[in-house]
């Protein structure tokens, strides 16, 4: 399983063992990965739905996730979905645990998981995650599920990259400040309070439904571990969806999702050069840093001019 | 691209029935410790849940851990779903409570090491360093 | 003579009732010199805070011991869990220990008998009859006890998510025996809450299983009055790598849990209390062991009297079985787990247990060969009938150091177990998967430190040789899933399969509503149900439980 054509032909075929290697070569920077990423940019990436769910560790995510999927599955589609979560910062590592809450799907073939590591940088894992989006798509995932823990900038980044974006919070657990603080709540458009059976639930919805109704936010209650709301949830994705690709919105979003890619991709590019480039710059970097800046991207600029030839790597060509 | 360069993807899994997963627990979190992205699949699953689990996450290493002594059925099963799932050039080690004569058997059917309790973990992580390193050269071109 | 009048109140009253209901095993106990050994040695002033804190055994808060004499009136049980393979490979075992001197059989069951799968199922594969005897229908359980009068011996079980039905069986087959449930001594260890926590056995959500339970407790209560119906177990949570405060600190805490389901269904405290046994691990560092067992008898009998308002004195009692920790055993140089397991287990017999089971010195390698158990049983005899110990009460009683640190241990366990109350008890800590947290915590320091030479393990970091000899390894036969599977394959096509499914279907009905379960499974039983199939009735009604995330 090492050639490109056979792997993009495998995607098709919704072969697994392609499908994990393909979203591999982007994720670890293969040489052949722009080769890759040429081949897999089908029409129906904009047929399908990119949910994006997020919320504080303890909330049920994994609970309602699974239910969704049981629900898509039901309904006859494939779906997708890219569990992220935090890389160690001292080793690097991560323990990406999500797989356990979803072993029930384990032998479903049309159920494609794959988790990823923050790897410490935004802009990189925004690019792999997008790139592992567009391999499930193209695998025939309709939606593909995005899920990310946490408040930080990074879950932030990766979940803009969806279509329609839940927040599920539950009472007691997590900080709503946080999340407030945090800004999620404000590019949540379904804001899900979970375990709503138990004490708070109410209150914690009341509140919502105040600070979001003149938001356009849909605030919904479910009880993912007994399945209950999960209909409802699924038809509020299904009616946002549908309004979203009539009135335009969907397409805007995509176009807004694809300039924050591109960007992403292009400082990434930028930071490879910016830091050889600087490697060779004479002296210890005395004097003002932004001078330096500028004087380091005018150069790039004129280099850019002058020749065709380039030291990018393949992937970003 | 500014990627980090992770050491590798591991998967531990827990095949069979039995729910002691002290060990497995323990080498995640070393593994994890030592710069490796690790998917943990929880206890009691299948040996065609684990290799499918593998091929989807792509990893570099399968690690499983048996203690109730039926790695002589468990394990091999695990090799033969992952070879049918197209995944059997990934190297898999086991541990658990297995003794000497059954190792050199299950090394012979393929298992790439077999660790007996007591081991230093530091002997256990240096082999999924060398197996993942040895996997990645085959799998990846990088620059 | 001490004459202080609560010395003189306990003599007259608890010690000499006892004294006349069992005397002691001999007239006098005598040193090696052969002076008298004291019965209870005590300070020579004994003041209020004495009595508050150590007081007398058999007497709150039971420091001491839970009974007056402890072993001068009777040694603990000596109760070696066995089980292999089929149910008449075990029973063979059984013979031979009760030949050998045991007084408790100790059933273990396969990993599909305790997660509820019969040996034909798919993932039972590999797995039939390799860490106990494999069950599926009353059948199996007749050839277990097969010449073993039921009424003579007490028989421990371990077995958790499907108690009910493996009691049923035990009933059913004393039955056919001519015995009568009433007259079954024994105990089910029925704790569930462990199982999410450490050990894994598993098969419905917190919720349910915890109806299960307190079906047993109750039916027990009426039916079997003389059997222990839950053993609150903190011995897989610390193989699972806890600390001794979390072992114990976690294993009251579902007790708890258990009592606050009974007093729900009703039940008087006092009726279930004294049904209720513990079962704790005995590891190596000794004297915070023997610490760990005096404080875990006085936390608990203060738990039961101002928590839970519990009048009579038995419902106090901490009674528990104590097993050596497998957990500390190593594959290098395994003959020094013979003398690991002795300290360990010298350490639970001076901490006061009501049972024991030394593990064998093979068990990092293996199942234990029958060589290994009786090194393992005669530990505990030679402990008995020569060390000594066993001539006074709670010798270690008023050393500086064993009732402080005894205090310290109370004081953290009751403290641990205040912060899971403060965060919405037991169910709700495992459900978030916190407990399991701490534990994975500990148990990674542990290692750590076994690592880094911190913590020196004989043989295994320091003192290694380098030629080490491999012992002989127990060899499970081949063909016992082939048979088991032809056993139960056989009973499917000569049983009436009409009766069985509309017994299933009663059980169905039953378990939908608020009817206890037990007589509908015993009737299932009887009309010979696998045990996976009665289980799959339970699992169509209560779903099964997934595993949380951990770290």
């Amino acid at each position: 399983m090492n050639d490109i054509d056979e792997i993009v032909k495998g995607i098709y075929l919704k072969e697994p063992r392609a499908i994990g290697r393909a979203i591999s070569i982007i994720e670890d920077g293969d040489q052949r990965a722009g080769a890759l990423l040429k081949q897999i940019n089908a029409k129906n990436i904009q047929e399908s739905t990119i949910l994006g769910i997020t919320g504080p560790i303890g909330t049920g995510k994994s609970t309602i996730i699974n239910q969704l999927i049981a629900h898509y599955r039901k309904q006859g589609n494939r779906v997708g979905i890219v569990a992220i979560d935090p890389s160690s910062p001292v080793s690097g590592g991560a323990f990406l645990g999500d797989r356990i809450r979803m072993m029930r799907h384990a032998m479903d073939k049309d159920v494609v998981v794959r988790s990823m590591a923050t790897r410490g940088k935004q802009g990189g894992l925004c690019a792999a995650a997008a790139a592992a989006v567009r391999i499930m798509i193209c695998s025939g995932c309709d939606p593909v599920i995005i899920e990310t823990v946490g408040v930080g900038q990074a879950e932030i980044d990766v979940v803009r990259l969806a279509d329609i974006t839940i927040l599920v919070l539950a009472p007691g657990v997590g900080d709503e400040i946080q999340m407030m603080k945090a800004g999620i709540i404000e590019i949540a458009d379904i804001v899900v309070v979970n375990k709503a059976e138990c004490p708070g639930a109410d209150s914690l919805f009341m509140e919502l439904e105040n600070v979001l109704h003149q938001r356009n936010c849909t605030v919904c209650r479910v009880i993912a571990r007994e399945a209950y709301g999960i209909e409802k949830l699924a038809v509020f994705i299904g009616v946002i969806d549908k309004e979203r690709r009539k009135s335009g919105q969907f397409t805007n979003k995509r176009k807004q999702t694809r300039e924050t890619e591109i960007i992403d991709y292009a400082i990434e590019m930028m930071r490879d050069e910016l830091r050889r480039r600087l490697k060779e710059y004479p002296g210890n970097y005395t004097g003002d840093p932004r001078t330096i800046a500028r004087k380091l991207i005018d150069d790039i600029c004129i280099a850019e001019l002058d020749t065709s030839k380039r030291n990018c790597p393949e992937v970003f060509l | 691209m500014d990627i980090q360069q992770c050491r590798g993807r591991i998967l531990i899994g827990k095949p069979g029935l039995d729910g002691h997963d002290r060990g497995a627990k323990i080498i995640a979190r070393s593994l994890r410790d030592d710069g490796f992205e690790v998917i943990y699949t929880g206890i009691r699953r299948t040996p065609e849940e684990i290799a499918l689990t593998a091929i989807q996450e792509d990893v570099d290493v399968v690690g499983l851990s048996v203690l109730s002594g039926a790695h002589n059925e468990l394990f091999p099963e695990v090799l033969k779903a992952l070879h049918q799932a197209k995944g059997g050039d990934i190297p898999v080690i086991g541990g658990g409570i297995i003794p000497e004569e059954d190792i050199q058997h299950l090394k012979e059917l393929g298992m790439y090491e077999i660790f007996t309790s007591g081991t230093p973990v530091q002997t256990i992580l240096n082999t999924f360093r060398e197996a993942t390193e040895k996997y990645r050269q085959r799998k990846h071109k990088i620059i | 003579m001490n004459k202080h009048p609560a010395f003189v109140e306990w003599k007259e009253t608890v010690l000499k009732k006892t004294l006349e209901r069992f005397p002691e095993r001999q007239k006098e106990f005598k040193t090696d010199s052969g002076f008298p050994a004291e019965r209870l040695a005590l300070p020579e002033e004994i003041d209020d805070k004495y009595l508050l804190k150590i007081g007398f055994p058999g007497q709150y808060p039971f420091t001491r011991g839970v009974q007056p004499t402890m072993y001068r009136g009777r040694l603990w049980t000596m109760r070696q869990y066995a089980g292999f393979s089929s149910a008449e490979e075990s029973n063979k075992r059984y013979r031979y220990l009760l030949e050998q001197g045991t007084t408790g059989l100790s059933v273990a069951f396969d990993l599909p008998t305790q997660i509820g799968y019969d040996s034909d199922h798919k993932i039972s594969r590999g797995e039939v009859g390799r860490v106990g005897a494999a069950i599926d229908t009353f059948a199996d359980m007749e050839a277990l006890f097969n010449g073993i009068p039921l009424d003579k011996v007490s028989t421990s079980m371990t077995i958790n998510s499907p108690t009910a039905i493996l009691l049923a069986m035990y009933v059913v087959v004393a039955e056919r025996q001519g015995i009568k449930p009433a007259q079954l001594a024994g105990t089910v260890q029925n704790d569930i809450l462990k199982e999410y926590i450490a050990r894994g056995t598993y098969i419905f959500p917190p919720h349910p299983s915890i109806r299960l339970m307190t079906d047993i407790i109750e039916w027990c209560s009426r039916e079997m009055p003389q059997f222990n119906t839950i053993s609150v177990s903190g011995y897989h949570i610390r193989e699972a790598g806890s600390t001794a405060v979390q072992e114990i600190a976690f294993t009251f805490a579902n007790a708890c849990t258990y009592v606050e389901a009974a007093i729900c269904a009703g039940l008087d405290v006092d009726v279930f209390a004294p049904r209720m046994t513990f079962f704790f691990n005995a590891s190596s560092d000794f004297l915070e062991e023997i610490a760990k067992f005096r404080a875990a008898r006085r936390l608990w009998a203060r738990l039961m009297k101002e928590r839970f308002k519990a009048k009579d004195p038995a419902s106090l009692k901490l009674r528990f079985h104590t097993q050596t920790a497998g957990y500390t055993l190593t594959a290098q140089q395994v003959d020094n787990n013979i003398v690991r397991v002795t300290l360990q287990a010298l350490a639970a017999v001076l901490g006061g247990t009501q049972s024991l089971h030394t593990n064998s010195r093979d068990e990092a390698l293996t199942l234990p060969l029958e060589d290994s158990v009786r090194t393992a049983l005669r530990t505990q005899q030679i402990i008995a009938y020569e060390s000594g110990v066993c001539n006074t009460v709670d010798p270690l009683a008023g050393s500086y150091y064993i009732e402080n640190l005894t205090d310290r241990m109370e004081q953290e366990i009751s403290a641990l177990i205040d912060r899971i109350d403060a965060a919405g008890g037991m169910i709700a800590a495992i459900e978030s998967g916190s407990v399991q947290r701490q534990i994975e915590e500990s148990s990674y320091t542990y290692q750590q430190q076994i690592e880094n030479g911190e913590r020196i393990v004989i043989g295994q970091n320091k003192f290694q040789e380098t030629k080490e000899v491999s012992p002989p390894v127990f060899q499970i036969n081949k063909f016992i899933e082939e048979n088991q599977v032809m056993k139960l394959l056989k009973i499917r096509a000569e049983r009436d399969n009409q009766k069985v499914r509309k017994s299933l279907a009663h059980l169905e009905e039953a378990v939908r509503g608020k009817e206890n379960v037990m007589p509908h499974v015993i009737e299932a039983v009887r009309c010979y149900a696998t045990l996976g199939e009665i289980c799959d009735v339970l699992r169509k009604v209560f779903g099964v439980y997934e595993e949380t995330k951990g770290y």
